[in-house]
């Protein structure tokens, strides 16, 4: 066997290898769920087929040339170094290719763009990171609202937790890992779901490849993009834009159910939103256990679960707020500071989370400041002003 | 005879000699290599396998932002920039740069601003950790202390680079020596003037954009606020005016290069000599009016990003027509197959691959699936690496016994090549399928579905970093140590062009003292 023979077998070898070693693997495109998504697809592949058959003959012709034109084959060499014809031939070919492809692409895109005639409306803000789901149903009342905020799950949180405090289980371990979250976006099967798409405060990308869905979160705007899913499901997508430290940690969900699941589902969201916070009164135990659960959820991200803060995040092991009023601490986890990456959780947290979050900084890793927030104490905090 | 030049650091200190500034652009841009190398040998460790083992998110971020500024503005454009210095002078029959003053400036700031750069590492809060397209507000309101050195440091490239480009640009329309007409340039220089102008234009564009930052930062300007009634979509168009034209910048040069090497080794004269030189003016003007394409999803009005889709599209004609131009170069051709020639093929091979994913990028509606995707990152390497560094390589390979005299080890330097091919490969190829699969851009931690093809491009990152160091010995070997047999004047069988008919080997300090003869 020659030398030739031999390589080329190996690297055949090695090629089933490889490919039958990733068969588990996913390693195209997914067709998705929507119209659009299947219509994305098939462009997807006509376009790799297009480049296939270009490529194919481009480098067969190099690859002939380079066997049949080496030297010791054809030692002396042709003269030719121009020909306006082969010239033309070769512009206007490519250019009768790019227009077959753009044909279907303009028409595509005028299609995805059109988000006219929507059966209902969901405003996406991206947040660091996190996003918060807002069903705007057209009326005025804003005590039957639905909004949540969707984090990535505990599972998640505690398998990447390289600290080893919380640590369980390995990636390996875990189909969804940095895939699931807490709150999933739910629709309804069959709509027309309009997304208004927007950010907090840097930019962020909302991305669910199975409806083909990619709008940037852009602070201070609004993106439109929209969807029809065809079929029941769960389906999982990112936040594609860099969007600093944890962007890789903030997936997003898509509940897609039959319309009697969704409007029970939507009965059950507006009941809670109208039975109002609950600020029973807790002790200083309950504060501390059920702050600990919420600082680790929402707050270990920068602050780290030891509190001692990491790079721009400052510590909280004896700082200025921990030592000062309460007050001005719940108005800091409340109202965020502006101009930093400390953002409001006023909106998205209750207020027996903040009361807890606040006592618990106060009171751990040393710190013993000893007094304690109520869910009330918040509760007043953020209403002051807004009674008289 | 009759070199006058000092001696030890004051002779690369003070010189303004096209050759020694030369050897220091290609000396800076390898040793930038090796450090933005170290920081993607990083990145590939930890994202060998899901779950974060080795660097946290933040610091992970700050090793993809330097890695990216480092590639771009430290190694491949330097590298561009020695080769023009070494080359351009000996290619159009002048003794020198027409600047050779500002030639020495424009080099010695760049040293200066890596400096800079690379200083933040060691500050509080950290390097710079908004990618290298520092999209605002991520690199202004929520930009480390470090976002200022960073400004500064992109600054002084700026203006290295532009003075750079305008020492070619005078050089080239001053210098010629009588005969050597516009059309009949080497295409290296041809590329290389392009570039230029291509530098000069959108430099400034990206000085405007990290000055916006700064007053956006630190003088309550709000730029790309809109609470202040800014807009961080502007940033972007600003960045991409400068940075799609960038990527010609990037590869333009190493156009030039094949087209130097593969007629060479095919013992036949380049095909399509003017249709070369047009398509690559086509390509530079079309730079221009395609920048949005790297936003299709910030949400434009359809009618622009319309426009956008089929401006990008169009580039793929001009590409073509030199992807074309090569093939019928080497056809009937008398071929061999020395490492310039090799790399040259490669580039050919591998820069057309990268081409293939750009049209299927330019598609708006499927680029929703593909944009901020790995399969982004596999089509701007596949562009990058075997494109722009083969080029150099296949460059270095093929000049330097002009420049040393002597010829490299070419058994080291034909395995450093297909070690370089394979890992190459085995590196970004499998980028193509994650990407495709649905993994992000920027992550340091990913979903289990991901795992093989990371664990692929991870083995291949490593082998494609160990392998430069073969690289790096045989240049030692042959520049420092001085091994290798003596080069002869024209060095290649097939090798045209003032430099290899008229000069002999080594080329002389001063490389033409009285203008040649050109018919």
């Amino acid at each position: 066997m020659s030398l030739f023979r031999k390589v080329a077998l190996a690297v055949a070898a090695l090629a089933v290898l490889v490919l039958t070693g990733c068969s588990e693997q996913a390693y195209n495109m997914r067709e998705g769920v929507t119209e659009i998504s299947k219509e994305v697809y098939e462009l997807h592949m006509i376009a790799i087929w297009v480049c296939v058959v270009i490529g194919v003959l481009t480098f067969g012709a190099m690859f002939y040339s380079m066997f049949a034109h080496r030297k010791s084959k054809n030692p002396i060499p042709a003269k030719f170094s121009h020909s306006t014809t082969v010239e033309i031939i070769w512009t206007v070919i490519p250019f009768i290719i790019l227009i077959a492809l753009a044909v279907p692409a303009v028409s595509l895109l005028i299609k995805m763009e059109d988000s006219s005639d929507s059966d209902m409306t969901v405003m996406v803000k991206g947040w660091q990171w996190k996003w918060e789901y807002k069903y705007i149903d057209g009326d005025n009342d804003p005590s039957n609202d639905v909004s949540f905020f969707s984090n990535l799950d505990e599972q998640s949180l505690k398998t990447r937790d390289n600290s080893g405090k919380n640590f369980s289980g390995t990636p390996i371990d875990y189909e969804n890992y940095l895939l699931e979250v807490d709150n999933p976006l739910v629709i309804p099967v069959g709509q027309k779901v309009r997304f208004l798409v927007t950010a907090e405060d840097v930019i962020h990308s909302f991305w669910v490849p199975d409806f083909s869905v990619k709008k940037d979160a852009i602070p201070g705007f609004v993106n439109e993009v929209w969807t029809k899913v065809d079929e029941p499901g769960i389906y999982r997508g990112v936040c594609a834009e860099l969007c600093g430290k944890d962007h890789g940690f903030m997936p997003i969900v898509v509940h897609v159910l039959e319309q009697a699941e969704y409007d029970a589902w939507m009965a059950s969201k507006v009941e809670e939103a109208k039975s109002g916070p609950d600020l029973n009164e807790r002790t200083m135990a309950q504060l501390m256990t059920e702050g600990e659960a919420a600082y680790n959820k929402y707050c270990a991200a920068c602050h780290m679960p030891n509190g001692q803060g990491n790079g721009p995040f400052p510590s909280l092991v004896g700082s200025p707020i921990i030592e000062g009023d309460i007050e001005k601490h719940i108005d800091v986890v409340v109202n965020g500071v502006s101009g930093t990456a400390m953002q409001p959780f006023g909106q998205q947290l209750t207020e027996a989370e903040i009361a807890a979050i606040v006592t618990y900084e106060r009171n751990a890793w040393g710190n013993d400041k000893g007094d304690k927030a109520q869910p009330q104490d918040v509760y007043d905090f953020k209403n002051a002003g807004k009674e008289e | 005879m009759g070199d006058h030049k000092p001696t030890g650091i004051s002779r690369w200190l003070f010189t303004t000699n096209h050759k020694d500034i030369g050897t220091m652009y290609l000396v800076f841009s390898f040793i930038m290599f090796l450090i933005g190398g170290a920081m993607a040998m990083v990145i590939r460790a930890e994202l060998f396998q899901p779950g974060l083992q080795f660097v946290e998110p933040n610091f992970f971020n700050q090793m993809t932002t330097l890695h990216g500024l480092i590639m771009v503005f430290g190694a491949v454009m330097p590298a561009t920039v020695g080769l023009a210095n070494w080359l351009i002078p000996m290619m159009i029959g002048a003794p020198d740069m027409a600047l050779p003053r500002m030639n020495n400036w424009s080099f010695w700031i760049l040293p200066a601003a890596f400096i800079l750069l690379l200083s933040s590492l060691f500050m509080e809060g950290g390097a710079p950790n908004f990618g290298w397209t520092f999209y605002a507000p991520l690199s202004t309101t929520y930009g480390p202390p470090s976002t200022d050195f960073f400004i500064f440091g992109v600054h002084l490239m700026g203006i290295s680079s532009i003075m750079g480009a305008i020492n070619v640009i005078v050089t080239v329309f001053n210098m010629r020596a009588p005969g050597m007409t516009l059309m009949k340039m080497p295409l290296f220089v041809w590329t290389w003037l392009i570039t230029a102008f291509l530098l000069v234009m959108v430099m400034p564009v990206l000085a405007g954009a990290v000055t916006m930052m700064l007053t956006d930062r630190h003088f309550g300007t709000s730029f790309f606020d809109a609470a202040g009634g800014g807009d961080p979509v502007m940033f972007q168009h600003i960045f991409w005016f400068f940075g799609h034209p960038e990527v010609y910048i990037m590869i333009l040069p190493a156009f030039g290069i094949a087209s130097a090497i593969i007629p060479t080794f095919a013992r036949k004269k380049l095909f399509g000599y003017s249709s070369m030189v047009y398509a690559t003016a086509s390509i530079a003007f079309l730079s221009f009016i395609v920048w949005a394409h790297h936003m299709f999803t910030v949400g434009m009005p359809v009618k622009g990003e319309l426009f956008f889709m089929i401006a990008t599209m169009l580039i793929a004609v001009p590409t073509g027509v030199k992807v074309f131009n090569w093939v019928a170069t080497m056809w009937q051709g008398s071929i061999t197959y020395e490492t310039p020639m090799l790399y040259a093929i490669a580039f050919v091979i591998l820069f057309t691959i990268g081409g293939f994913s750009g049209v299927m990028l330019a598609l708006t509606p499927v680029d929703w699936q593909y944009h901020d995707t790995y399969f982004v990152v596999a089509h701007f390497h596949y562009v990058l690496f075997p494109g722009a560094i083969f080029g150099t390589m296949a460059a270095v390979y093929y000049w330097m016994p002009k420049w040393t005299g002597r010829m490299y080890d070419e058994k080291l330097a034909k395995v450093h090549f297909w070690l370089s091919i394979v890992f190459v490969n085995l590196t970004f190829f499998p980028m193509h399928f994650s990407g495709l699969a649905g993994m992000q851009r920027r992550v340091p931690d990913y979903n289990i579905m991901f795992s093989d093809f990371n664990m692929w491009s991870s083995i291949g990152a490593f082998g494609l970093g160990l392998t430069q160091f073969l690289f790096l010995w045989i240049l030692v070997k042959t520049c420092m140590l001085k091994k290798g047999e003596k080069a002869t004047d024209q060095v290649w069988e097939g090798a045209e062009g003032l430099e290899f008919n008229q000069l002999p080997s080594p080329a002389p300090y001063h490389s033409f003292s009285t203008p040649p003869k050109v018919d």
